[in-house]
Protein backbone atom coordinates (compact mmCIF):
# COMPACT_ATOMS: atom_id res chain seq x y z
CA UNK A 1 0.00 0.00 0.00
CA UNK A 2 2.99 1.93 0.80
CA UNK A 3 4.34 1.32 -2.48
CA UNK A 4 1.45 2.47 -4.13
CA UNK A 5 1.08 5.62 -2.05
CA UNK A 6 5.03 6.62 -2.94
CA UNK A 7 5.02 5.36 -6.90
CA UNK A 8 1.08 6.83 -7.64
CA UNK A 9 0.04 8.80 -4.51
CA UNK A 10 0.65 12.53 -6.63
CA UNK A 11 -1.58 10.92 -9.61
CA UNK A 12 -4.50 10.05 -7.61
CA UNK A 13 -4.62 13.11 -5.55
CA UNK A 14 -4.92 14.90 -9.18
CA UNK A 15 -7.70 12.22 -10.36
CA UNK A 16 -9.52 13.41 -7.03
CA UNK A 17 -8.93 16.82 -8.17
CA UNK A 18 -10.40 15.72 -11.70
CA UNK A 19 -13.44 14.20 -9.57
CA UNK A 20 -14.14 17.49 -8.04
CA UNK A 21 -14.20 19.98 -11.24
CA UNK A 22 -16.17 17.21 -12.94
CA UNK A 23 -18.71 17.07 -10.09
CA UNK A 24 -18.92 20.42 -9.36
CA UNK A 25 -19.60 21.76 -13.02
CA UNK A 26 -22.03 18.99 -13.66
CA UNK A 27 -23.86 20.25 -10.66
CA UNK A 28 -23.63 23.50 -11.25
CA UNK A 29 -25.43 22.77 -14.61
CA UNK A 30 -27.62 20.08 -12.80
CA UNK A 31 -28.67 23.09 -10.61
CA UNK A 32 -30.25 25.21 -13.58
CA UNK A 33 -31.65 22.56 -15.40
CA UNK A 34 -33.82 21.23 -12.54
CA UNK A 35 -34.55 24.87 -11.54
CA UNK A 36 -36.14 25.20 -15.38
CA UNK A 37 -37.37 22.14 -15.16
CA UNK A 38 -38.84 22.18 -11.78
CA UNK A 39 -40.70 25.46 -11.93
CA UNK A 40 -41.84 24.45 -15.55
CA UNK A 41 -43.58 21.32 -13.75
CA UNK A 42 -45.18 23.25 -11.30
CA UNK A 43 -46.83 26.10 -13.68
CA UNK A 44 -50.04 26.33 -14.56
CA UNK A 45 -49.97 25.42 -18.20
CA UNK A 46 -50.00 21.99 -19.77
CA UNK A 47 -47.58 22.53 -21.98
CA UNK A 48 -44.86 23.49 -19.71
CA UNK A 49 -45.93 20.39 -17.86
CA UNK A 50 -45.57 17.77 -20.07
CA UNK A 51 -41.99 19.55 -21.42
CA UNK A 52 -40.85 18.75 -17.98
CA UNK A 53 -42.40 15.58 -17.64
CA UNK A 54 -41.41 14.68 -20.83
CA UNK A 55 -37.32 15.48 -19.55
CA UNK A 56 -37.85 13.89 -16.10
CA UNK A 57 -38.65 10.36 -17.98
CA UNK A 58 -36.64 10.29 -20.56
CA UNK A 59 -33.16 10.79 -18.22
CA UNK A 60 -34.52 9.03 -15.82
CA UNK A 61 -35.12 6.26 -17.69
CA UNK A 62 -31.69 5.71 -18.92
CA UNK A 63 -28.92 4.09 -17.47
CA UNK A 64 -26.10 7.06 -16.62
CA UNK A 65 -23.38 4.59 -18.65
CA UNK A 66 -25.93 4.48 -21.90
CA UNK A 67 -26.17 8.19 -21.67
CA UNK A 68 -22.48 8.69 -21.36
CA UNK A 69 -21.64 6.42 -24.20
CA UNK A 70 -24.37 8.27 -26.11
CA UNK A 71 -23.53 11.82 -25.31
CA UNK A 72 -19.47 11.15 -25.87
CA UNK A 73 -19.60 9.14 -29.27
CA UNK A 74 -23.64 9.43 -30.53
CA UNK A 75 -23.98 12.93 -29.98
CA UNK A 76 -20.68 14.68 -32.20
CA UNK A 77 -21.48 11.80 -34.36
CA UNK A 78 -24.93 12.92 -35.36
CA UNK A 79 -24.01 16.67 -35.28
CA UNK A 80 -21.53 15.36 -37.78
CA UNK A 81 -23.18 13.45 -40.19
CA UNK A 82 -26.49 15.06 -39.59
CA UNK A 83 -26.25 18.40 -39.05
CA UNK A 84 -22.98 18.90 -41.15
CA UNK A 85 -21.24 20.76 -38.09
CA UNK A 86 -17.65 20.17 -37.13
CA UNK A 87 -17.87 18.97 -33.27
CA UNK A 88 -15.62 17.39 -30.89
CA UNK A 89 -16.74 16.81 -27.28
CA UNK A 90 -13.51 16.36 -24.34
CA UNK A 91 -14.78 14.21 -22.05
CA UNK A 92 -14.81 16.84 -19.81
CA UNK A 93 -17.16 18.34 -21.58
CA UNK A 94 -19.36 15.30 -22.42
CA UNK A 95 -19.10 14.17 -18.55
CA UNK A 96 -20.58 17.07 -17.61
CA UNK A 97 -23.52 17.36 -20.12
CA UNK A 98 -24.08 13.51 -18.54
CA UNK A 99 -24.05 14.31 -15.19
CA UNK A 100 -25.95 17.61 -15.73
CA UNK A 101 -28.64 16.03 -17.68
CA UNK A 102 -29.14 13.10 -15.01
CA UNK A 103 -29.05 15.11 -12.30
CA UNK A 104 -30.63 17.91 -13.51
CA UNK A 105 -33.65 15.53 -13.93
CA UNK A 106 -33.82 14.40 -10.33
CA UNK A 107 -33.45 17.78 -9.31
CA UNK A 108 -36.14 18.82 -10.87
CA UNK A 109 -38.23 16.38 -9.31
CA UNK A 110 -36.81 17.80 -5.94
CA UNK A 111 -37.37 20.90 -6.28
CA UNK A 112 -40.97 19.99 -7.63
CA UNK A 113 -42.09 18.11 -4.95
CA UNK A 114 -40.68 20.58 -2.81
CA UNK A 115 -42.63 23.57 -3.99
CA UNK A 116 -46.05 21.16 -4.03
CA UNK A 117 -45.43 20.14 -0.12
CA UNK A 118 -45.98 23.97 0.41
CA UNK A 119 -49.78 24.38 1.47
CA UNK A 120 -51.65 25.77 -1.33
CA UNK A 121 -53.55 28.00 1.19
CA UNK A 122 -50.05 29.63 1.41
CA UNK A 123 -50.26 30.97 -2.43
CA UNK A 124 -53.90 31.88 -2.30
CA UNK A 125 -53.50 33.96 0.76
CA UNK A 126 -50.50 36.00 -0.83
CA UNK A 127 -52.25 36.00 -4.20
CA UNK A 128 -55.53 37.32 -1.97
CA UNK A 129 -53.35 39.77 -0.37
CA UNK A 130 -52.38 40.81 -3.58
CA UNK A 131 -49.11 39.85 -4.81
CA UNK A 132 -48.83 39.00 -8.14
CA UNK A 133 -47.86 34.45 -8.85
CA UNK A 134 -44.04 35.06 -9.21
CA UNK A 135 -43.72 37.39 -6.25
CA UNK A 136 -46.12 35.12 -4.26
CA UNK A 137 -43.73 32.70 -5.45
CA UNK A 138 -40.17 34.03 -4.44
CA UNK A 139 -41.37 35.74 -1.27
CA UNK A 140 -43.78 33.22 0.15
CA UNK A 141 -43.80 29.64 -1.27
CA UNK A 142 -40.12 29.57 -2.62
CA UNK A 143 -38.43 29.80 1.25
CA UNK A 144 -40.43 27.60 2.57
CA UNK A 145 -39.81 25.05 0.31
CA UNK A 146 -36.14 25.35 0.48
CA UNK A 147 -36.08 23.99 3.83
CA UNK A 148 -37.75 20.68 2.72
CA UNK A 149 -35.47 20.43 -0.26
CA UNK A 150 -31.94 21.05 1.36
CA UNK A 151 -31.82 17.64 2.58
CA UNK A 152 -32.99 15.88 -0.55
CA UNK A 153 -30.78 18.18 -2.63
CA UNK A 154 -27.34 17.66 -0.46
CA UNK A 155 -28.25 14.11 -0.97
CA UNK A 156 -28.38 14.15 -5.19
CA UNK A 157 -25.63 15.97 -4.90
CA UNK A 158 -23.37 13.20 -2.94
CA UNK A 159 -25.15 10.31 -5.35
CA UNK A 160 -23.52 12.41 -8.41
CA UNK A 161 -20.41 13.06 -7.00
CA UNK A 162 -20.12 9.28 -7.09
CA UNK A 163 -21.87 9.07 -10.44
CA UNK A 164 -18.56 10.61 -11.73
CA UNK A 165 -16.90 7.46 -11.47
CA UNK A 166 -19.20 6.17 -14.01
CA UNK A 167 -17.37 8.70 -16.38
CA UNK A 168 -14.30 6.41 -16.14
CA UNK A 169 -15.55 4.89 -19.39
CA UNK A 170 -15.31 7.71 -21.50
CA UNK A 171 -11.73 7.99 -20.22
CA UNK A 172 -12.03 11.34 -18.44
CA UNK A 173 -9.59 10.50 -16.18
CA UNK A 174 -11.21 10.58 -12.52
CA UNK A 175 -10.32 8.69 -9.64
CA UNK A 176 -11.85 5.33 -10.74
CA UNK A 177 -10.26 5.48 -14.40
CA UNK A 178 -7.32 6.17 -12.75
CA UNK A 179 -7.28 3.71 -10.16
CA UNK A 180 -7.50 1.07 -13.18
CA UNK A 181 -4.47 2.27 -14.75
CA UNK A 182 -2.58 2.06 -11.24
CA UNK A 183 -4.11 -1.75 -10.41
CA UNK A 184 -2.90 -2.41 -14.02
CA UNK A 185 0.43 -1.70 -13.68
CA UNK A 186 0.96 -2.78 -10.57
CA UNK A 187 -1.30 -5.76 -9.99
CA UNK A 188 -2.04 -4.36 -6.67
CA UNK A 189 -6.22 -4.68 -6.94
CA UNK A 190 -7.64 -4.40 -3.05
CA UNK A 191 -4.72 -2.01 -1.84
CA UNK A 192 -5.63 0.68 -4.50
CA UNK A 193 -9.11 0.30 -4.05
CA UNK A 194 -8.94 0.83 -0.61
CA UNK A 195 -6.73 4.15 -0.96
CA UNK A 196 -9.37 4.76 -3.58
CA UNK A 197 -12.39 4.07 -1.13
CA UNK A 198 -11.16 6.41 1.31
CA UNK A 199 -10.35 9.29 -0.44
CA UNK A 200 -14.02 9.08 -1.67
CA UNK A 201 -15.22 9.24 1.98
CA UNK A 202 -12.72 12.02 2.99
CA UNK A 203 -14.34 14.38 -0.04
CA UNK A 204 -17.99 13.00 0.64
CA UNK A 205 -17.93 13.28 4.61
CA UNK A 206 -16.30 17.36 4.31
CA UNK A 207 -19.43 17.85 1.73
CA UNK A 208 -21.94 16.35 3.98
CA UNK A 209 -20.62 18.25 6.95
CA UNK A 210 -20.04 21.79 4.61
CA UNK A 211 -24.04 20.67 3.87
CA UNK A 212 -25.45 20.22 7.02
CA UNK A 213 -23.66 23.93 8.39
CA UNK A 214 -25.46 25.49 5.39
CA UNK A 215 -29.13 23.57 6.22
CA UNK A 216 -28.59 25.02 10.06
CA UNK A 217 -28.27 28.53 8.72
CA UNK A 218 -31.03 28.21 6.44
CA UNK A 219 -33.55 27.04 9.49
CA UNK A 220 -32.15 29.44 11.95
CA UNK A 221 -35.44 31.50 11.34
CA UNK A 222 -37.89 28.42 11.65
CA UNK A 223 -39.92 28.24 14.41
CA UNK B 1 -27.47 -47.91 18.57
CA UNK B 2 -25.70 -44.35 19.81
CA UNK B 3 -22.34 -45.86 19.09
CA UNK B 4 -23.28 -46.95 15.94
CA UNK B 5 -24.33 -43.41 14.96
CA UNK B 6 -21.32 -41.46 16.01
CA UNK B 7 -19.13 -43.84 13.90
CA UNK B 8 -21.61 -43.57 11.04
CA UNK B 9 -21.15 -40.00 11.27
CA UNK B 10 -17.13 -40.09 11.61
CA UNK B 11 -17.05 -42.07 8.54
CA UNK B 12 -19.22 -39.67 6.45
CA UNK B 13 -17.28 -36.87 7.49
CA UNK B 14 -14.12 -38.63 6.97
CA UNK B 15 -15.01 -39.91 3.71
CA UNK B 16 -16.57 -36.19 2.33
CA UNK B 17 -13.07 -34.89 3.88
CA UNK B 18 -11.10 -37.31 1.63
CA UNK B 19 -13.31 -37.65 -1.11
CA UNK B 20 -11.90 -33.59 -3.10
CA UNK B 21 -8.85 -34.95 -2.49
CA UNK B 22 -9.18 -37.95 -4.55
CA UNK B 23 -11.07 -35.54 -7.11
CA UNK B 24 -7.83 -33.82 -7.01
CA UNK B 25 -5.88 -37.29 -7.62
CA UNK B 26 -8.10 -37.93 -10.47
CA UNK B 27 -8.02 -34.60 -12.62
CA UNK B 28 -6.92 -31.12 -11.47
CA UNK B 29 -9.09 -28.64 -11.64
CA UNK B 30 -8.72 -25.15 -11.95
CA UNK B 31 -10.52 -21.75 -11.96
CA UNK B 32 -8.88 -19.40 -14.86
CA UNK B 33 -9.65 -15.88 -14.66
CA UNK B 34 -9.86 -13.63 -18.25
CA UNK B 35 -11.07 -10.36 -19.98
CA UNK B 36 -14.07 -9.77 -21.74
CA UNK B 37 -13.03 -8.14 -24.93
CA UNK B 38 -9.45 -8.23 -26.06
CA UNK B 39 -10.02 -9.40 -29.36
CA UNK B 40 -8.28 -11.39 -31.15
CA UNK B 41 -7.17 -13.06 -27.80
CA UNK B 42 -10.42 -13.07 -26.00
CA UNK B 43 -14.08 -12.79 -27.36
CA UNK B 44 -17.34 -13.82 -28.24
CA UNK B 45 -17.55 -14.17 -31.42
CA UNK B 46 -20.85 -14.40 -33.84
CA UNK B 47 -21.79 -17.64 -32.66
CA UNK B 48 -22.23 -16.89 -28.99
CA UNK B 49 -19.02 -18.61 -28.73
CA UNK B 50 -16.10 -17.19 -26.00
CA UNK B 51 -13.25 -18.08 -28.29
CA UNK B 52 -9.64 -16.39 -29.12
CA UNK B 53 -5.91 -17.21 -28.81
CA UNK B 54 -6.13 -17.37 -25.23
CA UNK B 55 -8.56 -19.30 -24.81
CA UNK B 56 -7.39 -22.20 -27.38
CA UNK B 57 -3.99 -22.30 -26.23
CA UNK B 58 -5.45 -22.20 -22.45
CA UNK B 59 -7.46 -25.56 -23.84
CA UNK B 60 -4.60 -27.08 -25.54
CA UNK B 61 -2.51 -26.94 -22.55
CA UNK B 62 -5.24 -28.27 -20.46
CA UNK B 63 -5.79 -31.04 -22.94
CA UNK B 64 -1.41 -31.79 -23.16
CA UNK B 65 -1.51 -31.64 -19.26
CA UNK B 66 -4.26 -33.38 -18.38
CA UNK B 67 -6.19 -31.28 -15.85
CA UNK B 68 -9.69 -29.63 -16.43
CA UNK B 69 -10.69 -25.57 -15.78
CA UNK B 70 -13.26 -23.25 -15.62
CA UNK B 71 -12.70 -20.29 -17.51
CA UNK B 72 -14.36 -17.20 -16.51
CA UNK B 73 -14.60 -13.98 -18.10
CA UNK B 74 -14.69 -11.22 -15.78
CA UNK B 75 -12.97 -8.61 -17.17
CA UNK B 76 -9.66 -7.37 -16.81
CA UNK B 77 -9.51 -5.56 -13.67
CA UNK B 78 -11.76 -8.10 -11.74
CA UNK B 79 -9.66 -11.09 -13.60
CA UNK B 80 -6.81 -9.21 -11.53
CA UNK B 81 -8.75 -9.24 -7.93
CA UNK B 82 -10.45 -12.66 -8.54
CA UNK B 83 -6.64 -13.69 -8.54
CA UNK B 84 -5.85 -11.64 -5.87
CA UNK B 85 -8.94 -12.90 -3.47
CA UNK B 86 -8.22 -16.49 -4.66
CA UNK B 87 -11.71 -16.71 -6.20
CA UNK B 88 -9.42 -17.68 -9.41
CA UNK B 89 -5.80 -19.61 -9.47
CA UNK B 90 -5.05 -17.63 -12.59
CA UNK B 91 -5.71 -15.95 -15.06
CA UNK B 92 -4.60 -15.60 -18.57
CA UNK B 93 -5.80 -12.19 -21.00
CA UNK B 94 -2.73 -11.05 -22.55
CA UNK B 95 -0.99 -9.63 -19.91
CA UNK B 96 2.17 -8.35 -20.86
CA UNK B 97 4.90 -9.97 -18.12
CA UNK B 98 6.45 -6.98 -16.44
CA UNK B 99 8.81 -6.30 -13.66
CA UNK B 100 6.81 -3.61 -11.59
CA UNK B 101 3.78 -6.59 -11.75
CA UNK B 102 6.48 -9.14 -10.43
CA UNK B 103 7.87 -6.88 -7.80
CA UNK B 104 3.80 -6.88 -6.16
CA UNK B 105 4.37 -10.45 -6.19
CA UNK B 106 2.88 -11.93 -9.30
CA UNK B 107 4.25 -15.16 -11.00
CA UNK B 108 4.23 -15.53 -14.75
CA UNK B 109 4.72 -18.49 -16.98
CA UNK B 110 7.06 -18.18 -20.07
CA UNK B 111 5.92 -15.52 -23.09
CA UNK B 112 3.37 -17.20 -24.85
CA UNK B 113 3.07 -14.51 -27.41
CA UNK B 114 5.32 -11.62 -28.53
CA UNK B 115 3.73 -8.56 -29.72
CA UNK B 116 4.98 -5.58 -31.00
CA UNK B 117 3.09 -2.02 -29.85
CA UNK B 118 2.49 0.70 -32.74
CA UNK B 119 0.29 3.25 -33.27
CA UNK B 120 -3.17 3.65 -35.51
CA UNK B 121 -4.52 6.71 -36.86
CA UNK B 122 -7.59 7.72 -39.04
CA UNK B 123 -7.47 6.68 -42.44
CA UNK B 124 -7.40 10.16 -43.38
CA UNK B 125 -4.91 11.81 -40.86
CA UNK B 126 -2.16 13.80 -41.60
CA UNK B 127 0.00 12.36 -38.59
CA UNK B 128 2.54 10.43 -40.03
CA UNK B 129 4.87 9.99 -36.60
CA UNK B 130 5.11 10.72 -33.29
CA UNK B 131 6.63 14.43 -33.77
CA UNK B 132 3.13 15.40 -35.28
CA UNK B 133 1.53 14.55 -31.94
CA UNK B 134 2.07 17.64 -30.14
CA UNK B 135 -0.73 19.23 -28.07
CA UNK B 136 -3.00 16.17 -28.98
CA UNK B 137 -4.57 13.51 -27.21
CA UNK B 138 -3.92 9.70 -27.89
CA UNK B 139 -5.75 7.07 -26.66
CA UNK B 140 -4.61 3.70 -25.13
CA UNK B 141 -6.28 0.82 -23.19
CA UNK B 142 -5.84 0.34 -19.09
CA UNK B 143 -3.12 -1.66 -18.36
CA UNK B 144 -2.33 -2.86 -21.73
CA UNK B 145 2.21 -2.48 -23.05
CA UNK B 146 0.44 0.26 -25.95
CA UNK B 147 -0.30 2.03 -22.35
CA UNK B 148 3.11 1.87 -21.38
CA UNK B 149 4.41 2.45 -24.78
CA UNK B 150 2.84 5.82 -24.70
CA UNK B 151 3.43 6.67 -21.15
CA UNK B 152 7.27 6.45 -22.45
CA UNK B 153 7.01 8.51 -25.58
CA UNK B 154 4.60 11.36 -23.56
CA UNK B 155 7.07 14.19 -22.66
CA UNK B 156 9.05 13.22 -25.31
CA UNK B 157 6.38 14.86 -27.88
CA UNK B 158 4.18 16.51 -25.87
CA UNK B 159 0.91 14.82 -25.98
CA UNK B 160 -2.17 13.61 -23.43
CA UNK B 161 -3.16 10.14 -22.64
CA UNK B 162 -7.02 9.57 -22.24
CA UNK B 163 -7.64 5.76 -20.58
CA UNK B 164 -10.13 3.78 -22.28
CA UNK B 165 -11.41 0.07 -20.37
CA UNK B 166 -11.36 -1.78 -23.61
CA UNK B 167 -10.86 -1.61 -27.52
CA UNK B 168 -13.68 -1.21 -28.43
CA UNK B 169 -14.30 2.13 -27.09
CA UNK B 170 -10.66 3.03 -27.67
CA UNK B 171 -10.97 2.56 -31.38
CA UNK B 172 -14.42 4.22 -31.37
CA UNK B 173 -12.61 7.13 -30.27
CA UNK B 174 -10.03 7.50 -33.06
CA UNK B 175 -12.99 6.92 -35.55
CA UNK B 176 -15.14 9.84 -33.76
CA UNK B 177 -11.86 12.04 -33.44
CA UNK B 178 -12.15 12.41 -29.46
CA UNK B 179 -8.44 11.37 -29.57
CA UNK B 180 -5.97 11.47 -32.76
CA UNK B 181 -4.72 8.09 -32.10
CA UNK B 182 -4.53 5.08 -30.40
CA UNK B 183 -1.46 2.04 -29.42
CA UNK B 184 -2.24 -1.08 -29.19
CA UNK B 185 -0.23 -4.15 -30.59
CA UNK B 186 0.16 -4.27 -34.09
CA UNK B 187 -1.19 -7.57 -34.78
CA UNK B 188 -4.50 -7.06 -32.85
CA UNK B 189 -4.63 -3.79 -34.33
CA UNK B 190 -4.38 -5.12 -37.91
CA UNK B 191 -6.85 -7.78 -37.21
CA UNK B 192 -9.43 -5.41 -35.70
CA UNK B 193 -9.30 -3.02 -38.42
CA UNK B 194 -9.70 -5.96 -40.62
CA UNK B 195 -13.02 -7.39 -39.26
CA UNK B 196 -14.52 -4.26 -37.85
CA UNK B 197 -13.47 -2.66 -41.46
CA UNK B 198 -12.55 0.49 -39.52
CA UNK B 199 -11.93 3.16 -41.13
CA UNK B 200 -8.33 3.25 -39.35
CA UNK B 201 -4.31 3.03 -40.61
CA UNK B 202 -1.20 1.32 -38.32
CA UNK B 203 1.23 3.54 -38.76
CA UNK B 204 4.10 0.70 -39.17
CA UNK B 205 7.60 2.62 -38.51
CA UNK B 206 5.98 3.73 -35.34
CA UNK B 207 6.33 -0.49 -34.26
CA UNK B 208 8.79 -1.05 -30.61
CA UNK B 209 11.04 -3.84 -29.56
CA UNK B 210 7.36 -5.51 -28.63
CA UNK B 211 7.73 -7.63 -24.72
CA UNK B 212 6.05 -10.85 -24.08
CA UNK B 213 2.63 -12.20 -22.48
CA UNK B 214 2.34 -14.01 -20.02
CA UNK B 215 0.06 -16.60 -18.05
CA UNK B 216 0.22 -15.22 -14.18
CA UNK B 217 -0.92 -16.50 -10.95
CA UNK B 218 -0.71 -14.30 -7.56
CA UNK B 219 1.61 -16.53 -5.37
CA UNK B 220 3.64 -19.14 -4.52
CA UNK B 221 0.60 -21.53 -4.42
CA UNK B 222 -0.09 -21.02 -7.89
CA UNK B 223 3.88 -22.23 -8.92
CA UNK B 224 2.00 -25.99 -10.04
CA UNK B 225 -0.04 -24.32 -12.46
CA UNK B 226 2.75 -21.93 -13.71
CA UNK B 227 4.40 -25.25 -14.25
CA UNK B 228 2.12 -27.16 -15.93
CA UNK B 229 1.18 -24.12 -18.09
CA UNK B 230 4.99 -24.33 -19.37
CA UNK B 231 5.25 -27.89 -19.46
CA UNK B 232 2.25 -27.73 -22.26
CA UNK B 233 3.69 -24.26 -23.73
CA UNK B 234 6.34 -25.94 -24.63
CA UNK B 235 4.42 -29.43 -26.07
CA UNK B 236 1.86 -27.64 -28.20
CA UNK B 237 4.83 -25.11 -29.50
CA UNK B 238 6.81 -28.46 -31.06
CA UNK B 239 3.74 -30.57 -31.90
CA UNK B 240 2.39 -27.36 -33.84
CA UNK B 241 -0.71 -26.90 -32.32
CA UNK B 242 0.47 -23.20 -31.13
CA UNK B 243 1.01 -22.44 -34.61
CA UNK B 244 -2.51 -24.07 -35.66
CA UNK B 245 -4.46 -21.68 -32.61
CA UNK B 246 -2.54 -18.24 -34.03
CA UNK B 247 -2.90 -19.08 -37.70
CA UNK B 248 -6.41 -19.08 -37.10
CA UNK B 249 -6.67 -15.74 -35.95
CA UNK B 250 -4.06 -13.39 -37.18
CA UNK B 251 -2.93 -15.75 -40.35
CA UNK B 252 0.19 -17.92 -41.67
CA UNK B 253 2.88 -15.00 -41.73
CA UNK B 254 2.57 -14.15 -38.07
CA UNK B 255 1.86 -17.75 -36.79
CA UNK B 256 4.75 -19.10 -38.56
CA UNK B 257 7.07 -15.68 -37.22
CA UNK B 258 5.70 -16.40 -33.68
CA UNK B 259 6.17 -19.83 -33.84
CA UNK B 260 9.97 -19.38 -34.81
CA UNK B 261 10.66 -17.23 -31.77
CA UNK B 262 8.87 -19.46 -29.38
CA UNK B 263 11.37 -22.62 -29.96
CA UNK B 264 14.17 -19.91 -30.43
CA UNK B 265 13.97 -19.00 -26.72
CA UNK B 266 13.06 -22.43 -25.38
CA UNK B 267 16.49 -23.40 -27.15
Amino acid sequence: MLRILNSYGALLLRAMGQTLLLALSGLFFACILGMIFGILSVLKNKACNIIAQIFVDVIRGVPMIVLAYFIYFGLPYGLNTLAGMNVTLSALQAGTICLALNCGAYMAEIIRAGIQSVDIGQMEAARSLGLPYWRAMQRVVLPQAIRTMIPSIINQFIITLKDTSILSVIGFPELVNTAKNVVANTFMSFQTWIIVGIMYLIIITILSRLAKMLERRLNRGRF
Amino acid sequence: MKKMMAMLLTGVMISSMALPVLAEDEAKHFTIATDTVFKPFEYTDTNGDFVGIDVDILAAIAEDQGFTYDLNSLGWDSAIAACQAKQADGMIAGASITDERKESGWIFSDGYFNATQSMTVKDDSDIAGFEDLEGKTVGVKTGTQGASYAESLKDEYGFEITYFEDSPTMYQAVVGGQVVSCFEDTPIMASSIQDGGLPLKVLEDTANDGAPYGFAVFNEEGQELIDLFNAGLADIVENGTYEEIVAKYLGEDTAAASAAAMKGDAE
